[in-house]
């Protein structure tokens, strides 16, 4: 398969544009992070900094806050009604709370991937289109090697090439996702958010989109929830151990992943290692 | 399997029930054809088009000014409250601040309960004197469009608002983390996607527009004759069957039940056309 | 190489473009709800000065102009009663066998469903010729209370039929099933089960029904007609609100006074019928959503 015959060269291209890319304003870190919905605490107390260029993985159990916390860092999480977050996430020197942020800026630089895939009910083409023309890119010819360009770096565009002006919804959920994903990276964001990415698909599907983000390593920072301990463990250079306290979710263990996974500072974490494991 | 005797004959009184309710509608056809017949059979069908006027006294049933009546206030308000109300749902779901479009969907539901009758008179006493300031007479075929759209806008608005809310919450979060600007999201994702929904709405607010009476009965003059301006009063189809009813025989009382049959006949085409929309199969 | 990212400082073309849009949808919502204000506040202000225990309650005198509404309330009651009691048990009968015996796809379920839509769509005033026919001619019963009753029985059907309907199936399959473990009847699962647990639908329906039939006009021109007098039987003719309003503001000179204050009326027992339906609706969720 491309994705696999690629895999050495795709890390060399990757290690070349981490060097090209201005990697300090991909540099996310957060100060007292907390999310409310109406009274009731999501998270609390977040304190982490984001590697640039690499992968975290966000595990834990559900309802502590996992995705609630990808959702407050791209300030996707004011779109829903009775949400409150409170403390700092800064994105390189930028305090992305404060008012003067550019919204549509930050989310072009902060990319998001969700559980369930969502293309829009348009076509294949279109899907990558219609952002692409928002943002200013006119051209068809340029739209349309963009397109083939992104289709091809999720590995989608052997597979849709004949049907791109048919409807996204007709394609499999696997291929669904891989077309978000290359939507988002059209936009050539700097940091990815995937937020169970491979949880609503078939294993087959689900390891090719697996495959497509380890392709991504380097080119983008990447932040990944994910419930599947394997697979952070397999894709992630580090990782973040989210546990319910006090009746919210917190960050509990945060270092590299074999750190995590061999050698946990604490309990909760190896507790929750090793009952997932066996 | 076998029944118990109660519930036999529960079944049997519940199937009685149904059959009544549904037999209503072929029951109101009948008797509109029934009433029609020695109109259609002493006059004809084509002399309701080209007969020069309508004077049943005159044994003259050209019913095409009233036609012209009913489409042109339909057409001008379903013109009026579509727009307006597609807009009003987009307010409700994307712009309003979540208490007002709480109180703003309260405040829709009580307007689309409101009896023609009160619009009618509202219109009558202050929007026909002012249009009659602007262009006299006043009661005019402007005053039936502004008065329909009025009245159905609610509706349509109600209408709007749920197939837009039906549209999955996802594509507005993930359009805006594409960065997509509110518009472009509701345009072009949005929209697209309630479009089925939408086109129902309007059909059936076009119907309840071609069967209002009391509204356009108070503001529009009821004078028979093609408007040559917005401002010339009109008669609708239904205007005529309510006014002339009271003293109408004969072949002029079975006249208006054809045009009472012609009325319900566009209604059930344009139902037919909603369903067949709602079906989806258009956009399937 | 794409230039270093600016989060800082509101890029112009976006704000433009989103400023337009949320100018327009703001003003159509502001026209609309000013409309409404305007209409609902003329009428408000012209007929308050009006009401009173007298108006309410004392007849109509000088064709309307003077006196007030009693007997006219009492037709419109009257009136709403017939209807009411002959749709009630024959919307319900429906509901019932459409939700609970009959399977959606069957060929007489989506007769009788189609049929109702074509009814609901039906212009009133095609009520009106029909009610007119069948009930004050063919029927014998005049221009009454009661052929306008019952010209309104079938026009709120629908309504009832459909908001009963999706009481029943919202009433939870657990329910039936449970009910069938226990072994019991059919007739015994609705009339104790299921009719309790359907209640609020079709109380909303019910309000919804009562809300169309008061607001018509056009259906009882030719069938309960204009006598103003107090009502002694049901086959008197009798005057509706609605009917009342028309009248006074088409056909008297110096009658929209009185006008006012009856829509004034009719328009604050819709709001009061809009209010418990809404109550109702929303309690009946809250306490669907606690049940999950």
């Amino acid at each position: 398969m491309n994705v696999l015959l690629n895999r050495s060269g795709a890390v060399y291209e990757g290690a070349q544009e981490y060097e090209e890319r201005d990697m300090s304003l991909t540099q996310i870190s957060t100060r007292d992070l907390n999310l409310y919905y109406g009274n009731k605490p999501a998270f609390k107390g977040v304190n982490l900094s984001i590697k640039p260029g690499s992968i975290t993985a966000v595990v834990g159990p559900s309802g502590c806050g996992k995705s609630s916390f990808l959702l407050s860092l791209n300030r996707l999480a004011e779109l829903i009604p009775g949400c409150t977050v409170s403390g700092s996430v800064r994105v390189g020197e930028h305090d992305i709370f404060d008012p003067e942020t550019d919204l549509i800026s930050l989310r072009l630089s902060i990319g998001m991937i969700f559980q369930k895939p969502n293309p829009f009910p348009l076509s294949v083409k279109e899907n990558i289109a219609l952002p692409l023309k928002e943002h200013g890119t006119v051209g068809k010819n340029e739209i349309d090697s963009k397109v083939e360009k992104v289709l091809k770096e999720v590995g989608l565009w052997d597979e849709v090439r004949d049907r791109l002006n048919s409807p996204a919804l007709s394609l499999s959920g696997g291929q669904q996702q891989r077309l978000c994903i290359a939507r988002t990276l059209a936009l050539e964001p700097k940091v990815l958010l995937l937020d169970e990415p491979c949880s609503a698909l078939d294993p087959l599907s689900s390891s090719v989109v697996e495959d497509l983000i380890t392709e991504l390593r380097g080119k983008y920072t990447i932040i990944i929830v994910t419930h599947n301990l394997p697979q952070a463990r397999r894709i992630a250079d580090y990782v973040a151990f989210f546990w319910m306290q006090d009746n919210a979710g917190a960050l509990i263990e945060y270092g590299a992943t074999k750190q995590i996974f061999n050698e946990p500072e604490n309990e909760l974490t190896e507790a929750y290692i090793k009952g997932a494991r066996g | 399997m076998s029944q118990r005797p109660s519930d036999a004959l529960l079944i049997w009184t519940l199937r009685t029930c149904a059959v009544t309710a549904g037999v209503i509608v072929v029951f109101i056809a009948l008797f509109l054809v029934q009433e029609s017949l020695p109109a259609l059979r002493s006059v004809g069908l084509l002399r309701f088009f080209t007969d020069s006027s309508w004077h049943p006294a005159e044994n003259l049933y050209n019913l095409t000014p009233m036609l012209l009546g009913t489409l042109f206030a339909m057409v001008g308000s379903v013109l009026i409250a579509t727009p307006l109300g597609i807009l009003s749902a987009i307010f409700v779901n994307y712009y309003a601040p979540p208490k007002i479009a709480q109180s703003y969907r309260g405040v829709l539901g009580l307007l689309a309960g409101i009896p023609s009758v009160v619009y009618g008179f509202w219109g009558l006493v202050v929007l026909v004197p002012l249009i009659g300031e602007l262009e006299p007479p006043g009661p005019s075929l402007l005053a039936g469009i502004l008065i329909l759209s009025i009245m159905i806008l609610p509706t349509i608005a109600l209408v709007a608002d749920s197939s837009i809310g039906s549209v999955p919450k996802e594509y507005m979060t993930s359009a805006a983390s594409l960065g997509l600007s509110r518009w472009t999201a509701i345009r072009r994702i949005i929209l697209p996607s309630a479009k089925s929904g939408l086109f129902t709405g309007t059909i059936l607010e076009t119907g309840r527009a071609i069967g209002e009476t009391m509204a356009v009965l108070m503001v529009c003059g009821n004078v028979v004759q093609i408007p040559k301006s917005l401002f010339e009063p009109v008669r609708t189809l239904t205007a005529n069957i309510a006014l002339e009813m009271a003293y109408a025989l004969g072949d002029h009382r079975s006249a208006l039940f054809v045009s009472g049959l012609l009325l319900m006949l566009i209604i059930v085409c344009l139902i037919l056309a909603a369903e067949w929309i709602s079906r989806g199969r258009i956009y399937a | 190489m794409r230039e270093a990212l600016k989060l800082k400082g509101i890029r112009m073309r976006n704000s433009k473009r989103e400023r337009w849009p949320k100018v327009v949808v703001w003003s159509a919502a502001i026209l609309i709800s000013t409309v409404f204000f305007l209409i609902l506040s003329s009428i408000v202000w012209h007929g308050i000065g009006q009401i009173s225990w007298e108006f309410i309650t004392a007849a109509p005198e000088n064709a309307g102009r003077a006196g007030g509404i009693g007997p006219i309330l009492v037709s419109t009651g009257l009136i709403l009663g017939v209807a009411i009691a002959v749709a009630l048990p024959i919307g319900l009968g429906t509901a019932i066998l459409l939700s609970e015996f009959t399977p959606r796809e069957s060929i007489f379920g989506t007769m009788v469903r189609r049929s109702l839509d074509i009814l609901a769509g039906v212009p009133s005033i095609v009520f009106g010729l029909f009610g007119f026919v069948l009930f004050s001619n063919i029927l014998g019963l005049g221009f009454s209370i009661l052929s306008g009753g019952l010209t309104l029985a079938c026009m709120v059907l629908p309504i009832l039929i459909r908001s009963t309907e999706e009481g029943f199936r919202s009433a939870t399959e657990e329910y039936r099933i449970s009910a069938a473990s226990v072994g019991l009847s059919k007739t015994t699962t609705i009339f104790r089960i299921l009719l309790p647990a359907a209640a609020p639908g079709l109380s909303v329906g019910l309000i919804l029904g009562v809300g169309r039939a008061i607001a018509e006009t056009a259906a009882l021109l030719y069938t309960s007609g204009y006598v103003d007098r107090m009502p002694t039987s049901l086959l008197d003719s009798g005057r509706a609100l609605s009917i009342h309003i028309f009248d006074l503001s088409m056909n008297v000179a110096g009658g929209n006074e009185k006008a006012y204050a009856s829509a004034l009326v009719l328009v604050s027992i819709l709001v009061v019928i809009n209010i418990v339906s809404f109550y109702i609706s929303n309690n009946w969720l809250r306490r669907r959503i606690t049940i999950i």
